[in-house]
């Protein structure tokens, strides 16, 4: 009789598959990617670590999220106020206070306390947020991200208003982009297996069960609702190192919804959902992308029409989630036994979802 | 007193829009638990079916030049039969999935809808003109209100009654209310499934043309992001008016429209522009006052 492996032992390959993976991507990319391949994969990196941040707290929690790009807009202006020249934000950003206006910090130094700032301004609202459950708390965070647009679009000395600030250094290669998704991957990770994640996957099971067995449903919320919103600081914040301008429109509707597509397309309960949701969409887009510009048969280019990158996406989506309503990865993780190993996690999922309804 | 009449007004007739969205929202919603994040965009389509295809900027107006006795029922048949098609294609097939995954793939058809709409009008907004003598003030107790604003709000009370009257006196309203309230158990009493939800997506349909119809006299222009952000209140509309309640939706609302309209007066000017923070502060307020909505209905309550 072989004693239980420890959770680590039974679940690690998971994060070393996905990291192994993408490593391998971003090593193809930098040897034979154009370098307008090389910022498409810079921006899937990107995604993953915002879908990876949404699945840290969508995935077990169960609570649909809309306020998540909220995070990422803190994290990139935060970002923007610390790395510009000082010379520049002088001009643009006269609001700043003295102290930060007269600082500029490297992007390693700067990448993290953005999102810890993040992390910072979800305790906070989380502490009141996170009580509500269902729909409630999705709308909520909705109203989260509406606050956070508006606030960000319109406070003109403090955040350029509706215009662009620019001047932030763009730093960010390929690697760095691998290297914020593996952090991103390695903290959700250990988020899920931490005892907080295993509590919230419990309430989002069965809430009642888990309540009467000492679970407190509103501070494993919470602890989650951080941890996501720190991995999306840190995407924020790489997202404006990466693009060296910021501007609020890119943080609403469209990435919000764009972003949760993703995660619903690869599977929202799990890890390997979030990732290979990303990856299978941005394969998509640019491969339509080429095919609008066109590709050649026998010296006649044929190319699609402009606009039906994004009908044929949205189709595509619709197609997948027919047939596969519960992901890509039906909610299950990689691993090397089997692939993909049916965990015991997946039967489980079904009752989940009764709160969220 | 007319500041507080033209107040009054503008409360009321954006609240009617809202309304009318919510109500187009909370429909399906009631029977299929299904957040349509595509009525928006039903909303433009049915304002750029007024229009014929092109890509200038002069719109050429097409079904838009028909008189109005013609006009009307044509856009509402317009509505009703891509809402209907939409169910039938799409969330048909989605009746046993998860209401995240409902919700993304109406997102996504959403999405399909606008992107069509761009390829054949292209993204710049265009001029349309209908009922131009709309936008004519009438005097009403010393305050000048646009003619639009009084029609809204009347075409808004209309509404709301017929369908008053249609869920309480027919037969079709009845196993409507029946399937919203417990739809199992409807089923098993004979209440056709298919049939009661493509009927709520009819009235869904129709009533996104009303909105399109409504914004596209108001604004003169037609936009493709013109739907989006009645179908974002419009939603969190039918959360704080209880999910599944027809009349809290409605409510709920009015209830909006009226705090925008009152925050853009009484804010102090600085802060004006912060409205729509206050806006979703307020329902974030609202919400931890009554998670369950202001007017939720008893078979909202979660059971144990």
């Amino acid at each position: 009789m072989s004693k239980p492996h420890s959770v680590i032992r039974q679940t690690i390959t998971t994060p070393i598959v996905l990291i192994v993976v993408l490593l391998a991507m971003a090593a193809l990319t930098y040897a034979f990617g154009s370098r307008a391949f090389n910022r498409t994969a810079i921006e899937m990196f990107i995604n993953i670590m915002v879908v990876v941040g949404l699945y840290a707290f969508v995935g077990n929690s169960g609570l649909l999220s809309f306020g998540h790009i909220s995070f990422m807009c803190l994290g990139a202006y935060m970002t923007a106020w610390l790395a510009i020249p000082p010379v520049m934000k002088s001009i643009t950003l006269k609001g700043l206070p003295g102290w930060l206006l007269h600082t500029q910090l490297p992007m390693w130094v700067a990448t993290p306390i953005s999102g810890v700032f993040a992390a910072l301004f979800a305790l906070i609202v989380g502490r009141i947020i996170m009580r509500l459950s269902g729909i409630a708390a999705s709308i909520a965070t909705f109203g989260l991200l509406g606050v956070v647009n508006n606030v960000y679009s319109n406070w003109d000395t403090v955040t350029g208003g509706q215009g662009s600030i620019v001047g932030i250094p763009p730093t960010m290669n390929v690697w760095i982009g691998w290297l914020g998704a593996a952090v991103a991957i390695v903290i959700a990770y250990l988020y899920s297996i931490s005892r907080s994640g295993l509590a919230l996957r419990a309430t989002r099971d069965e809430a009642v069960a888990a309540s009467a067995s000492g679970v407190d449903i509103v501070r494993e919320r919470l602890i989650a609702f951080v941890v996501s919103a720190f991995i999306i600081g840190l995407a924020g914040a790489l997202y404006g190192h990466f693009l060296s301008i910021v501007n609020p429109g890119s943080f609403y509707l469209r990435t919000t919804f764009i972003t949760l597509s993703m995660l619903v397309v690869g599977g929202m309960y799990s890890l390997s959902g979030a990732v290979s949701g990303v990856v299978a969409m941005s394969v998509l887009i640019e491969l339509f992308r080429n095919l609008e510009k066109g590709v050649s048969l026998g010296g006649v280019t044929v190319g699609l029409p402009n606009g039906v990158q994004e009908i044929a996406i949205g189709i595509i989506t619709i197609i997948i989630l027919i047939y596969l309503p519960t992901g890509l990865t039906r909610n299950r993780e990689f691993s090397w036994r089997g692939w993909p190993l049916q965990r015991r996690l997946a039967p489980s999922v079904q009752t989940a979802l009764k709160e969220i309804n | 007193m007319t500041a507080v009449l033209q107040i009054l007004f503008d409360a009321l007739s954006l609240g009617s829009i809202y309304a009318l969205g919510a109500l187009g929202i909370a429909a399906i919603f009631g029977v299929m638990r299904l957040v349509n994040f595509a009525h928006g965009d039903f909303i433009a389509f049915c304002v750029f079916a007024m229009l014929w295809p092109s890509i200038d900027a002069a719109a050429i107006v097409f079904a838009g030049r028909l008189p109005f006795y013609l006009l009307i029922p044509l856009l509402l048949f317009i509505g009703a039969a891509l809402s209907m098609l939409s169910e039938v294609v799409v969330f048909r097939r989605f009746r046993n999935a998860n209401p995240a995954t409902m919700m993304i793939a109406s997102f996504a058809l959403g999405f399909v809808i606008r992107h069509l709409l761009l390829m054949l009008y292209s993204s710049r907004p265009k001029s349309i003109t209908l009922w131009p003598n709309l936008g004519l003030p009438v005097e009403f107790l010393g305050a000048h209100i646009p003619m639009l604003q009084v029609v809204t709000i009347i075409i808004t009370l209309a509404v709301l009654a017929v369908l008053v009257l249609f869920l309480k006196r027919t037969r079709f309203g009845l196993e409507m209310r029946a399937a919203a309230d417990n739809f199992t158990m409807a089923r098993m009493l004979g209440v056709r499934a298919n049939g009661v939800i493509l009927l709520a997506f009819a009235i869904s349909g129709m009533l996104a043309a009303a909105i399109g119809l409504i914004l596209a006299t108001n604004s003169g222009t037609a936009d493709i992001g013109m739907g989006a952000n009645v179908m974002l209140i419009a939603f969190i509309a039918t959360v704080i008016g209880g999910l599944g309640s027809v009349p809290g939706a409605v409510a709920a609302g009015f209830l909006i429209g009226a705090a925008s309209v009152v925050f853009q007066a009484t804010l102090p000017h600085d802060a004006r522009v912060f409205r729509d923070a206050f806006v979703y502060g307020a329902v974030i307020v609202v919400l931890l006052a009554r998670p369950q909505g202001l007017f939720a209905p008893k078979s909202a309550k979660q059971r144990v």
